[in-house]
């Protein structure tokens, strides 16, 4: 043939327009390009302007194409019509959806407001939702935190003002050393792997901390392929060697956090465990310029680490004395972990030595003055590159909050928090604790809430208890089984719920999760909680209201559908009141907005909640001749005011000279302004302000300025939290609100005021002779929760979820490549298909989680691999351990937040006969939606 | 049979780092978006939402378990599409002269209108980089975004493949290797990058950047000093810290 090249045209046009949103294919919020043609959406890329992703995007943001078109999108309201479970609906209009709706929660709200359960599972709208069920009345509300990482959250709040991913990040840029702990690959999505491409850029080193060595975790330098559910004790042994080594940063710990605070130490005082505190109720410290008493905030003042102090025959000595007292104990030597972490000590110590290298050998300092809250002006900011980053895996368990807090101690000692190098919070964090709501359940029929429902507690006077010791919370938050519950327990509503304990509700309202599937523990116990019906034939619970974009497994079992729109239809803001975008150089929000009309009878949930509330008369909703106030989301997103110059959008408000960020008054145009500035809008923080954001009064002036507070609020941070205290000596009996008996002795041990590694909860109810591995899901990098759709192109990258098994377990089943294995737990077994994986802890099987599908959902074919071989640990693990003898079914949950400890899961394993399916096998659900195109070829510009 | 070109001085083609590659599958759907949309015919999937969904990629991550002699099993992503080999068996093998190697900068294409769908195309590539669209009938391949690195319509910094725009981690990299001087041969050069199974004597002009060695944290006795012990208990560590407390500044009060 010839030589002869063909014409190409290299220049063909891109698209006829580019329309800048917000992805959400996963919570990580990065900023999209939607390239348009003859107003269709043709090609998503990144937003090289946007602060979170900086123009890369992930499979899932890629794939978003195919999340918009998915057959499996719902097209108008539906009512029930057969069974509950079966799937049989009639379409309706919104008119008759919306009256449903009204008929039933109206007098609900009248009477009894509590007897509505409003959760919203993976609502990225929280300030809204929450306000909504505030003004409804109901004390019962919550988003989805429960079962996904609030021991994280609440860990990091109580102790530092604020965790990692929204939080907080590491300073990618200056870090040398950075650990990461228990991340599963899909979270942080983008910002993580941007961080890791600029450490390796840069040649510093990442140390992965996980069972599993995938994702993140295989391209670390070292990888340590820890126990389950022992991150704590590995994180202590490390903080033993380095406080025995002395290797702690002393002039940050005296300055900036509570070491140096003065605690009671008399058994006998009724202050016992308690600081010692002025007349004022400010913490006391030695001053080291007068060797006498202070409070720890007095101008000028040198906080002593060792100084005690004795008055009135009672001893007071600084919290360091008490950390020395417990983690110089050979109890965290790493001799004497090793062994139940799987890691041999000489490891322990040498990544130990190797933080201790780093941080103080490898020091650095920054030319940036600033002035912190005592006064003092600092000449330089002292770098400490090392970092660290944790999620889920070291979360879920039921000792995830106690290793959450021994993280964030190993963090603070090496005075590697807010500094150059370390870990850096992004605006509006760092945020204390005291600087929280506390929890509100107070409930007066038809009127709101005594106020938000979420909160912090700081003793047993704060828990939302009636006057008979009974939980006020349908889930049970904030009671003496999880005192510190700071985003409800969305996973115990329907157990609860048809329980009737603490009390039966009337109606469950639920938005965006899966309730009926992954995103339950036990869940053919689920199916017929949803399905019970009492001697009269009703519903055990009667009446459930559901809003999804999807058909997924939780569709079926409500009454009433509300259809929500595609992520590319709607109107949405990321907001500073709720779980923001920023970064630790700036602060930033972002919206949403209907690059593309629905073709479809459906209606954004939230505007759908705008309706609602006015149709239900409700504060906030309704103006006062009734009419409705907000129109739909966006209006209550350009109207809404939560404190004077505060609003959902903080970018673009109007100012005395034209649009500024921050503080301002109502801008009617500023959704357009965000549109025209690419959807999101950045302030970057002072330079002097950047670092030591709890304790520079450069920052704090900064924030209240942008409206992050109304006042400066400088904290330490609180390596002994005095609340956990309080709740550990109420136990003791000290006080007036005491715990029930049952509940002492756990409460002793597990609110522990410096941070303790206990075994996972599970392990003392389990024969783990018998039960002797460890079961893990994590999600893939591919793949994100289930809230979207199963999505045609990245089910081609993870349509099957095999059990990977270790080759320890795999040789000694004599398991070979197409072999499937009987799982069981106490709970329950499953019959899955089983991988060879070298690169995992040797005691440990996991699986990707929320592949597995129910035949007739997401308008999948019921052939579809996700339906036949697909599956869910799910059904091993029960929302409450097994019967101890005792007549009490406690928890499955974090005893401090409650918190869904999935990680904490035993199983044993033997090879099974190859089956049909996966097993159990689900019944088939009829499919709400059509039925699906066999082929696609999706191209819109011909 | 079709015949390649003179070897261009202008090499363009892709450096991937085994070494940062998370196997995120990033450039896996951004190129399966761009090319569904731009160059030629969609890239279909049959069976999208069935039992068997199978699609065309002119990307794909595999992902490898190593096992060293010694130490922990590692796991390694491997990127995987069209090399753009100088001696490319793929284009000397078309019947039809539609698969070619252009002479200006050696992207190796797929002159759609021309290609009858044999197949002999994908039987020669030694790499499986090719793919027939089981809807189109006609080969499909990595074109290096050639409707993209030099479009118009695109900002500057937009012209390069999909792929590597959309990396989050930064493992891809786009350039002249046929130029020692540039960001990408100077990469290939300082890491180390290497041919994908050279023995195939296809030149790839692709090149992988190896994983660096991997749990080879220093042992502990040469971080022993480290840790020496300054206490064994509470009280000793009380008595440091009093020592210590005072070499602070504005201590030995």
């Amino acid at each position: 043939m010839s030589l002869d090249q063909p014409n190409l045209d290299t220049s063909p046009k891109v698209s006829d327009e580019i329309r800048k949103t917000t992805c959400y294919m996963c919570a990580c919020r990065c900023g999209i390009n939607v390239h348009m043609k003859e107003g269709k959406v043709a090609y998503i890329e990144g937003n090289k302007d946007h602060p979170v992703n900086q123009g890369v995007l992930c499979a899932k943001g890629s794939a978003g194409i195919m999340q918009h078109n998915a057959p499996s999108r719902l097209r108008a309201p539906l009512k029930r019509v057969g069974e509950r479970g079966s799937g049989e609906f009639e379409e309706i209009s919104w008119e008759e959806a919306l009256k449903m709706a009204t008929d039933l929660l109206g007098p609900i709200r009248e009477k009894h407001p509590e007897k509505l359960a409003f959760f919203t599972g993976r609502d990225q709208s929280q300030s809204f939702t929450g306000f909504w069920a505030q003004g409804f009345g109901t004390p019962n509300f919550a988003a989805h935190g429960g079962f996904c990482s609030v021991n994280m959250a609440a860990a990091g709040i109580y102790t530092m003002g604020g965790a990692f991913w929204e939080f907080g990040q590491p300073d990618w840029d200056r870090t040398k050393l950075f650990m990461l702990f228990g991340v599963a690959e899909d979270h942080d999505s983008n910002p993580i792997k941007m961080g890791i491409g600029k450490l390796k850029e840069r040649g510093a080193r990442m140390v992965g901390v996980n069972p599993i060595r995938t994702g993140y975790n295989a391209v670390a330098d070292d990888w340590v392929g820890i126990t389950p559910g022992t991150d704590g004790l590995f994180i202590l042994a490390m903080v033993h060697c380095l406080m025995k080594a002395g290797k702690v940063d002393l002039d940050y710990l005296a300055r900036f956090t509570n070491a140096s605070v003065l605690v009671n130490e008399d058994p006998k005082s009724d202050q016992f465990g308690l600081f010692l505190r002025d007349k004022d109720g400010q913490p006391q410290v030695i001053d080291r310029n007068t060797g006498k008493l202070a409070a720890w905030n007095g101008k000028g003042v040198e906080p002593d680490l060792a100084g005690t102090h004795r008055a009135k025959g009672v001893t007071h000595r600084p919290v360091f004395h008490q950390m020395a007292d417990r983690y110089l104990s050979d109890e965290y030597a790493p001799e004497a972990v090793a062994e139940r972490c799987g890691i041999p000590a000489e490891r322990i110590r040498a990544l130990a030595a190797d933080l201790a290298r780093v941080a103080f050998d490898e020091a650095f300092e920054l030319d940036r003055p600033w002035t912190d809250f005592r006064g003092k002006k600092h000449d330089k900011m002292v770098g400490r590159p090392v970092s660290f980053h944790a999620m889920r895996g070291i979360s879920a368990h039921s000792n995830g909050f106690q290793t959450c807090r021994a993280l964030h101690t190993l963090q603070i000692i090496l005075g590697s928090v807010e500094v150059p190098g370390g870990m850096r919070f992004k605006p509006p964090y760092p945020k204390p604790a005291t600087a929280h709501p506390k929890p509100h359940g107070k409930v007066t029929p038809g009127a709101a809430l005594d106020g938000p429902h979420l909160g912090y507690t700081h003793g047993p006077e704060d828990l939302l208890l009636d006057d008979d010791g009974n939980p006020k919370r349908i889930d049970k938050a904030y009671s003496w089984e999880n005192p510190m519950s700071a985003h409800g327990l969305m996973h115990m509503v329907i157990s609860n719920a048809h329980a009737g304990t603490p009390y039966k509700i009337d109606t469950l309202f639920m938005y965006m999760a899966n309730m009926s599937w992954n995103s339950s523990m036990n869940v053919g116990g689920v199916h017929k909680m949803l399905t019970d019906k009492d001697d009269d034939g009703n519903y055990v619970i009667p009446n459930i209201i559901y809003s999804d974009a999807y058909s997924s497994e939780m569709v079926a079992y409500a009454d009433l559908v509300l259809p929500d729109t595609t992520y590319l239809e709607r109107h949405d803001c990321i907001s500073l009141l709720d779980r923001p975008i920023c970064e630790a150089d700036g602060v930033a929000d972002a919206i949403r907005w209907p690059v593309v009309e629905p073709d479809r009878d459906v209606r954004g949930f939230q505007s759908v909640l705008c309706d609602l509330g006015a149709r239900l008369g409700m504060p906030g909703f309704a103006n006062e001749d009734g009419s409705q106030k907000y129109q739909d989301y966006a209006d209550y997103i350009t109207n809404h005011i939560r404190r004077p110059g505060v609003g959902p959008l903080a970018g673009f408000r109007k100012g005395e000279d034209g649009p500024q960020g921050g503080r301002g008054e109502v801008n009617p145009n500023q959704i357009q302004d965000y549109i025209d500035n690419g959807g999101f809008w950045i302030e970057h923080v002072p330079e002097n302000a950047a670092f030591y954001k709890p304790f520079s009064m450069d920052y704090q002036n900064w924030a209240v300025k942008m409206g992050f507070y109304d006042a400066v609020q400088p904290y330490i941070f609180q390596l002994y939290v005095e609340p956990l205290r309080k709740f550990q000596a109420a136990a003791e009996g000290i006080g007036e609100r005491q715990p029930p008996e049952h509940l002492r002795e756990r409460l002793k041990l597990t609110m522990d005021p410096l941070p303790i590694w206990y075994g996972p909860l599970e392990d003392d109810q389990v024969d783990l002779d018998e039960y002797p591995v460890h079961a893990l899901t994590q999600r893939p990098m591919a793949m994100y929760h289930s809230w979207g759709t199963q999505n045609a192109w990245l089910r081609q990258i993870h349509g099957h979820n095999p059990l990977y098994v270790p080759t320890k377990i795999w040789e000694a089943n004599g398991f070979e490549e197409g072999d499937w294995a009987k799982v069981s737990s106490t709970h329950g077994s499953i019959v899955v298909p089983v991988a060879h994986q070298a690169s995992l802890n040797a005691n440990t099987v996991w699986t990707w989680n929320a592949i597995g599908k129910r035949k007739g959902t997401w308008a999948l074919d019921e052939g579809a691999p996700e339906a036949t071989k697909g599956f869910l640990l799910n059904h091993l693990i029960h929302e409450l351990l097994p019967p101890k003898g005792d007549g009490l079914r406690w928890a499955n949950s974090d005893p401090v937040t409650g918190q869904a400890a999935w990680f904490d899961l035993r199983v044993k394993i033997e090879k099974s006969d190859v089956p049909n399916e996966a097993q159990p096998a689900m019944p088939k659900i009829k499919s709400p939606v059509g039925k699906a195109p066999k082929e696609l070829d999706w191209k819109v510009g011909k | 049979m079709t015949q390649l070109p003179p070897p261009s001085a202008k090499k363009l083609g892709l450096v991937i780092d085994l070494d940062t590659c998370v196997g995120c599958h990033a450039c896996v759907v951004s190129c399966k978006g761009w090319n569904t949309e731009n160059y030629g015919a969609p890239l279909s999937d049959q069976e999208a939402y069935g039992a068997n969904p199978s699609g065309t990629f002119l990307n794909r991550v595999h992902s490898f378990e190593v096992q060293p002699d010694q130490g922990e099993a590692q796991l390694i992503h491997f990127p995987k599409s069209c090399l753009h080999c100088e001696d490319a068996p793929c284009v000397t093998v078309c019947p039809t002269g539609a698969s070619y190697k252009r002479a200006e900068d050696g992207i190796v294409l797929v002159n759609e209108s021309d290609c009858i769908g044999c197949g002999l195309c994908a039987w020669a590539c030694p790499y499986g980089a090719r793919e027939l669209d089981a809807k189109e009938g006609v080969m499909k391949k990595c074109t290096l975004c050639v409707d993209r690195i030099y479009n118009e319509n695109l900002p500057e910094e937009d012209r390069q493949p999909a792929c590597v725009r959309t990396c989050p981690a930064g493992a891809r990299h786009f350039g002249d290797l046929g130029d020692a001087d540039s960001d990408v041969s100077k990469l290939v050069a300082e890491r180390g990058g290497f041919d994908l199974m050279p023995e195939q004597g296809t030149k790839p002009v692709n090149k992988y950047l190896p994983p660096r060695p991997k749990d080879e944290m220093p042992e502990f006795d040469i971080l022993a000093p480290y840790l020496e012990p300054i206490a064994s208990d509470g009280k000793g560590f009380v008595g440091w810290l009093d020592k210590a407390l005072s070499s602070l500044p504005g201590g030995a009060k």
